[in-house]
């Protein structure tokens, strides 16, 4: 018999799926990675964090391990997951982040030369449990329709439901007798998730300071053999020292950093000023991570370092700042802007993006449930709204009108989604390297 | 950028031919109403009549004329256009823009070729610019050589081995081409595609069968944005044309590394050529490493285009034809949301399954095999939230006489029981690509075989035959276990139909209205799913629906009153976009009543299931299951009723589902079941005409082979055979003798109780064809049409004349009594199409069909009566009283139009071409003018028949000779080089012509093969002694015609109509004037 599970929303709607059992039970952690999440030793496939939707067809291991999925449950659209498995080379970052996947059909034999493992096998070790058989389109309009919200995924409770008939239909359909209480129950539960806006994720997924990839600036944290067949004619090593501030960054900027040739050294979030100034810098750059800028402890200092960064040697020096995602929030509150939250979010590789200077639309990686408000950026700050989104008109990135600094919501570093906006880090590097503008 | 032209010429696609189907109808509508939007004047022309983009009301002047450049240049100097569209109207389209450009047409008028630059398309057709600008973008291709010689291609040959393909430049559907796998084929394929391609080049490459395949549909605007609308993953490795795969959308075996690679490198391409529109990039693509090849880039609109737009919902056509007048992605509207962009690539949260819809159940002896050379007449698409289901959907939706996936061929048992081996025909299903191999892959895995044997043999990727297999392995649940609710849920979430579930399952002693039942009583019924492009990230307004057995539905009933319009499916011999055509017409007079319409169909090619055709789209198989559930769906609720059924238009896939669905509930409305029956029912309809004392040739529905033979010889042969409830003349043959009758009814046909076969006799007069609409009191007949080729001749390969010119005052004033008589008798509601032959002077009714048919379009257009509008008013309950029309025969128009039969021959190997009561056409076209001999001319000239005099040879039956000597007389006097067979040569040299005699075949002489080869032969004209030909030397002698690609004519009535008319007629001496100018013409 599959194992039972009940994906229960705060504003007490219920869906019903099964989970997918990998391979090892849950509960033993490999490799003395931490349990966590809710440690699945005393509840075996129970999540628990703010659901959100993505609706990338294609990229399930890229996402997985996002550092900026943390504290949520992800929905995937696209109905068919794990045709091609997991490899070791597609992780954006160590680990997977995310605290529950759900899908509608799960694939138990993915096909592709490179799969060394399923999904939820790899998931599974991180006791991140993946929930199959759900009416993930209905799940979808739910969330468009009444925003992203907490929600909890666990099994019902032993004893609570009658023997399990075999009856799969009934029970995907919520027509299994005795359920509402379980129900009732979870949505209880989900109402007291504290909320993604005061947790402190950001401190979770950040990781410790890397190693200096050194000046040869080609030194990779992972094996970057499978990117060969995408990279461009490798540039010739160039003379140029770059701060990454880590707030869960994703794998893919530091690699799009060194590609190009780029000294880079990787921070932490809660890096000072002075500490990065000590690395004698030509730029900066500040990348992606979970949760909400203005509400998150833990990027406290990241706003003040931010800030100073710009009013100091940015603005004295004229040295290059460039920011994604949550960099880019970030960013807008060290100016004097406000974020707030969107309704259901960004999350996909679809989203078309206007730069408003040239009139071009460029197709994007997005995934951000926050964004800058436009109207609260300060004039006397110098800063502009570069970028627009076509869909929905938010703001998708900032421009300083003198200064060599640009701003990002959505994912230049693309994986997942569309590497159509790789030339933002040769942007990047013109700025470097003095060159005027685009 | 340039400013945006006034006024823009579309050239439409022509005939339906295997390559080119009804996509570019919907491609062109669209790109004219795109126009229409964009305040732009446009004119079209195409040839089809059979088309929606030929209706006066979608372009704002309209030519059906043939595609050649003199008589386009004749359109323009008249219209004066400042532009055209050129990438619109398939490959045929695009050559003839080209062919004008080259010729100056365009230069000296002024006309601006619009959207793609000349320059882009030459770079992605022509085979050396191509793979040099992919040398320059560093973007890999496959080893390969250009090629215009034997010599030169053994010199590759030599130097890469094989195999090869070989791919003809400038073709479409990949004609000509093909793999050669040994210095054996290989002077053959290289032969073939040398004379298939328009230049005489071919391209030899290397082959990559066992890569997978995959394309991209890709979209650019003069401002250079860029996106991919969807990708698409080929079933069937590298090796099957695209055209002829199995497709799934989007890729189902690529992580996004790979998906994004190769997305880039489809950017890169249509960057690099400068492509103002879309385009579609094929990549091969290595299953074990990052290897990729670039195939093929279509610079142009394209049946897989219009799978790409039917997939997700992304209307490219449109899209393609707004960015041609200066628009860019982004400022164009997204006609799904309403509210955001074009820019944007669409996110699927389904899976579609698209499988082509091959001709080999009407012709069993061709060559089943399927390779880079495209067989396959259409395609159906399904829609649903896994693989599995998606694929089940879509074998149902082939209308393979109610073939499921479970469907085996005899051939495939194993010899002994006992023996593990599999059959050698049921391996070799599986190793060589065929049409059938789906089913031989589900057969193998009954067997036990593993899939990563089939993969390995087959090369198909183990995720689609993992996917197969989880099929298979329900089927043996089904068949083992009791079927308890939790069972029959997973069997309806993979896709399986009741009727399966029935077959297999024991518990329901193999009745599928006991699953029906048991569904219903469990409340396990379908749900409907929006295909909305944004994976419902977005609210939006696509009324465009498929089901999935899941917990939320989305499409709630529509308000009342609405009607559900049938649709005819996949693209097939004798049931074709004319179909298609009188579907939408129903839907848009549903509209000007007042009532919504509901569009329910499987064809992705087609104007029915553009989104904006209906009220709502349901992409649904046209079975008796899926048209009841989706009835039931529009029932519920407060309405409470189902609503009524039109099932007049959809052809027979559409009248053949009428009784079922009364049964179920349904209210079919017009002609009623039983007068479908009644016309339908041998017995009852011959009682039926008895009682109205109007003649049919004597003969019998027979349920056994004893009864035929004393029919037979009651009546005398010879007779016309043909099996009861089909269309298209499938299975038809006129029969010379007894021994011939047992044979057609032991291997071709075999008579029941239920089906009883029809033994008439067959009477070579005149035949004649009417469409008429009826409101159960008058009948109004448009126009009466004439064919030129005798009774014997299947309706749809005929040339048809409009008005009837050969008939006498009395015939004419016959045929409208009898068919007002039949269609009050049968008390018709809406369209009936009667044929009649005219046999010593008497008028003998063959056929009524109590519904549209093949030629409701062509007649709607030379006669001005709105006949589908008309029809469907009436089945809402009107009078043609009501509607402003009288009765009778619709007056005579100054005008006269021949339709002619178009063939697609050349692509089905083994498939004799001669015409007979079996259809074997594809498409059509139309010639109109004021008088008859230039409307034929100009029919020949669209239908490829170059009436211009050069080497004819002839190889006329004995039967035959005597009528013939007038016809090759004629030919002689205009000029004709007279080559012949033996005993033709004798007769010609009786009439003192002087003729070149040509040896036997069969004598060991291969003279006549070669010299039709060598290109001195423009026209072919071949009898066959009736009945089923059995001389091969006719058949070669028509096969290396059809090859050679010249006009090979098998009735010496066309024939004759040739000599006699269009041979009068000189280039230039025919009108070139809109469609209204014609029907316009003083009274």
């Amino acid at each position: 018999m599959r194992q039972k599970l009940i994906l229960a929303l705060e504003d007490g709607r219920a869906f019903f799926g099964h989970a997918v059992s990998p391979a090892r039970p849950p509960g033993e952690p490999t490799s003395g990675e931490p349990a966590d999440v809710v440690p699945a030793a005393v509840e075996p496939w129970t999540a628990q964090g703010e659901l959100v939707f993505c609706t990338g067809m294609t990229g399930y291991q890229e996402l997985c391990s996002d550092p900026s999925y943390r504290g949520q449950l992800v929905v995937l659209t696209y109905p068919l997951i794990n045709n091609y498995g997991v490899n070791p080379a597609d992780r954006e970052s160590t680990r997977p982040w995310l605290h529950a996947l759900i899908v509608r059909e799960y694939c138990p034999e993915p096909s592709n030369w490179r799969a060394t493992q399923g999904l939820a096998e790899w998931l599974g070790g991180y006791n991140i449990p993946v929930c199959a058989g759900i009416d993930t389109r209905a799940l979808t309009r739910h969330l468009r329709t009444h925003g992203a919200m907490r929600a909890v995924l666990a099994p019902p409770a032993p004893g609570s439901l009658p023997p399990d008939d075999g009856d799969a239909g009934a029970w995907l359909l919520g027509r299994t007798p005795g359920v509402e209480g379980e129900v009732t129950r979870l949505v209880e539960r989900a109402r007291g998730i504290i909320p993604l806006s005061e947790q402190a994720l950001v401190a979770e997924v950040a990781g410790p300071a890397a190693p200096d990839t050194g000046a040869a600036g080609h030194r990779e944290p992972y094996d970057s053999s499978v990117w060969a067949p995408f990279a461009e004619p490798r540039r010739a090593s160039r003379p140029y020292r770059v701060v990454l501030i880590d707030c869960g960054v994703k794998h893919n900027i530091p690699r799009s950093l060194t590609r190009r040739g780029l000294h880079t050294i990787i921070v932490p979030y809660n890096v000072t000023l002075e500490e990065i100034e000590a690395l004698q810098p030509d730029g900066v750059v500040i990348g992606n991570g979970p949760g909400d800028p203005d509400g998150d402890p833990s990027l406290k200092t990241t706003i003040d370092t931010l800030r100073r960064l710009i009013e100091g040697p940015v603005r004295r020096r004229a040295m290059p700042l460039t920011a994604v995602c949550l960099g880019h929030q970030v960013l807008g509150l060290a100016i004097g802007g406000q974020t707030s939250r969107l309704r259901f979010g960004h999350r996909g590789a679809n989203h078309p993006v206007k730069d408003v200077r040239s009139g071009r639309v460029y197709i994007t990686s997005q995934n951000h449930g926050f964004q800058v408000d436009a109207a609260s950026i300060p004039p006397q700050s110098g800063f502009v709204v570069s970028h627009v989104n076509l869909n929905d008109g938010s703001v998708e990135g900032l421009a300083h009108k003198e200064l060599p600094v640009f701003t990002v919501q959505y994912h230049p570093e693309a994986s997942p989604g569309p590497q159509d906006n790789q030339y933002l880090f040769d942007r990047f590097v013109d700025h470097l390297e003095g060159r005027a503008g685009d | 950028m340039a400013d945006k032209p006034k006024k823009v010429l579309i050239i439409g696609s022509g005939p339906i031919v295997i390559g080119q189907a009804a996509e570019f109808d919907y491609a062109g509508t669209q790109a004219c109403k795109a126009m229409r939007e964009e305040g732009v004047v446009s004119v079209l022309v195409n040839s089809n009549p059979a088309t929606i983009m030929t209706d006066t009301d979608v372009a704002d002047a309209v030519y059906v004329e043939p595609l050649t450049v003199p008589v386009v240049e004749r359109i323009i100097a008249r219209e004066r256009p400042d532009g055209l569209l050129p990438t619109l109207g398939g490959q045929t389209g695009l050559n003839l823009a080209k062919d004008l450009a080259d010729a100056g047409v365009l230069e000296a008028y002024g006309v601006r070729l619009l959207g793609t630059p000349l320059q882009a398309i030459k770079r992605a057709e022509d085979r050396e610019l191509f793979r040099t600008l992919m040398h320059e973008l560093g973007e890999p291709v496959p080893p390969s050589a250009i090629v215009h010689t034997l010599a030169e291609a053994h010199a590759f040959a030599r130097e890469i081995g094989f195999p090869l393909i070989v791919r003809p430049a400038y073709t479409l559907g990949g004609t000509g081409g093909g793999v050669s796998t040994s210095w054996g084929d290989l002077d053959a394929r290289v032969a073939s595609g040398l004379d298939a391609s328009p230049i005489h080049q071919i391209l030899l490459e290397r082959s990559l069968i066992g890569w997978k395949e995959i394309e991209y549909e890709v979209m650019r605007d003069a401002a250079d944005n860029c996106i991919t609308v969807c990708n698409m993953e080929n079933f069937d490795p590298m090796g099957v044309h695209t055209g002829d795969s199995i497709v799934v959308a989007p890729s189902q075996t690529l992580a996004d590394k790979e998906y994004q690679m190769l997305r880039s490198a489809a950017l890169k391409i249509i960057r690099a050529l400068g492509i103002e529109g879309g385009c579609n990039v094929q990549f091969g693509l290595d299953p074990h490493s990052f290897q990729y090849v670039v195939i093929e880039v279509n610079p142009r609109v394209s049946r897989s285009s219009a799978l790409a737009s039917k997939a997700t919902g992304y209307p490219i056509a449109r899209v393609a034809a707004k960015i041609a007048v200066g628009n860019t992605l982004g400022d164009i509207p997204n006609a799904v949301t309403g509210e955001t962009s074009a820019a944007f690539e669409p996110a699927l949260d389904y899976c579609v399954v698209k499988i082509p819809r091959w001709p080999f159940d009407k012709f069993p002896g061709g060559d089943r095999t399927i390779g880079t050379q495209m067989k396959a007449t259409g395609e159906v698409m399904a829609i649903d939230r896994s693989f599995e289901a998606a694929l089940q959907k879509a074998v149902r939706s082939l209308e393979l006489g109610g073939r499921s996936l479970l469907w085996e061929d005899e051939r495939w048992r194993s010899d002994s029981p006992q023996s593990a081996d599999l059959s050698p025909a049921l391996w070799g299903a599986i190793d060589t690509p065929n049409d059938q191999r789906l089913w031989a892959l589900m057969a193998a895995l009954r067997q036990g075989v593993p899939v990563a044997e089939l993969n390995r043999r087959s090369a198909i990727d183990p995720w689609f035959l993992e996917r197969l297999l989880r099929i298979q392995k329900m089927e043996e649940r089904l068949l083992a276990e009791p079927l308890t609710p939790g069972l029959l849920w997973e069997a309806k979430r993979l896709g399986f139909a009741d009727a399966q579930i029935g077959t297999l399952s024991e518990s329901v002693q193999g009745l599928p209205d006991r699953v029906r039942q048991m569904r219903y009583e469990l409340g396990i019924r379908p749900v409907y799913k929006m295909v909305d492009t944004c994976a419902a990230e977005f609210e939006a307004r696509t009324p465009y629906f498929y089901s999935t057995y899941e917990v939320e539905n989305e499409a709630l009933p529509l308000p009342q009153p609405r009607a559900v319009v049938i649709g005819s499916g996949p693209i097939r011999i004798g049931q074709g976009i004319e179909f298609d055509y009188c579907s939408v017409h129903s839907a848009w007079a549903l509209n000007e009543a007042g009532w919504k319409s509901v569009m329910i169909n499987s064809n992705p090619e087609t104007v029915s299931t553009d989104f904006d055709t209906s009220d709502r789209l349901y992409f649904e198989p046209l079975d008796e299951e899926s048209v009841v559930e989706v009835l039931a769906n529009e029932g519920r609720g407060p309405s409470g009723a189902m609503p009524p059924v039109i099932a007049q238009f959809g052809g027979q896939t559409a009248i053949n589902l009428a009784a079922s669905l009364e049964r179920a509930g349904a209210t079919v409305i017009g002609s009623s079941v039983q007068t479908i029956d009644l016309a339908e029912d041998r017995r009852k309809f011959e009682n039926f005409l008895d009682r109205l004392g109007i003649p049919q040739p004597p003969g019998a529905g027979v349920t056994s082979v004893k009864d035929a033979l004393t029919i037979a010889q009651h009546i005398g042969y010879p007779v016309l055979v043909r099996p009861s409830y089909v269309l298209g003349g499938r299975a038809m043959e006129i029969i010379s003798g007894p021994t011939d009758l047992e044979r057609y009814l032991r291997t071709v046909v075999a008579p029941t109780e239920k089906l009883p076969v029809l033994v008439d006799k067959y009477l070579m007069g005149k035949e004649v064809e009417v469409d008429a609409i009826a409101d159960g009191e008058q009948t109004l007949i448009p126009g009466i049409m004439e064919h030129i080729e005798r009774a014997g001749v299947h309706s749809g390969d005929s040339f048809a004349v409009y008005p009837a010119i050969n008939l006498a005052e009395e015939t004419v004033d016959q045929i409208v009594d009898y068919t007002g008589r039949i269609a009050a008798g049968l008390d018709v509601k809406g369209l009936v199409n009667v044929q009649y032959v005219i046999y010593g002077g008497q008028v003998y009714v063959l056929e009524v069909n109590p519904r549209s048919s093949r030629t409701v379009p062509f007649l709607s257009k030379v006669t001005g009566v709105p006949m589908v509008r008309l029809a469907t008013h009436i089945q809402l309950g009107k009078t043609l009283r009501d509607l402003g029309y009288p009765g009778g025969l619709w007056p005579r128009q100054k005008l006269v139009a021949v339709k002619a039969p178009v063939f697609s021959m050349s692509k089905l190997i083994g498939v004799d071409t001669y015409v007979g009561p079996e259809m074997k056409s594809t498409g059509e076209v139309m010639g109109i003018d004021r008088d008859y001999a230039p409307a034929l001319y100009k029919a020949m000239l669209a239908a490829g028949i170059n009436p211009v005099p050069g080497g004819l040879l002839l190889s006329i039956a004995d039967r035959d000779k005597d009528a013939a000597v007038p016809v090759i007389k004629q030919f002689a006097a205009a000029g004709y080089h007279l080559m012949a067979t033996p005993g033709t040569a004798t007769l010609i040299e009786s009439l003192g012509l002087s003729v070149r005699r040509v040896g036997k075949l069969s004598e060991g002489d291969p003279a006549i093969t070669d010299l039709i080869r060598s290109g001195r032969v423009q026209l072919v004209i071949n009898t066959v002694t009736g009945g089923r030909p059995v001389l091969q030397d006719g058949f070669e002698i028509r096969r290396a015609a059809v090859e050679s690609r010249i006009p090979c004519l098998t009735s010496l009535d066309t024939a004759g109509a040739l000599a006699y008319y269009s041979l009068t007629v000189s280039e230039g001496q025919y009108e070139v004037l809109p469609l209204t100018e014609y029907t316009r013409w003083p009274k």
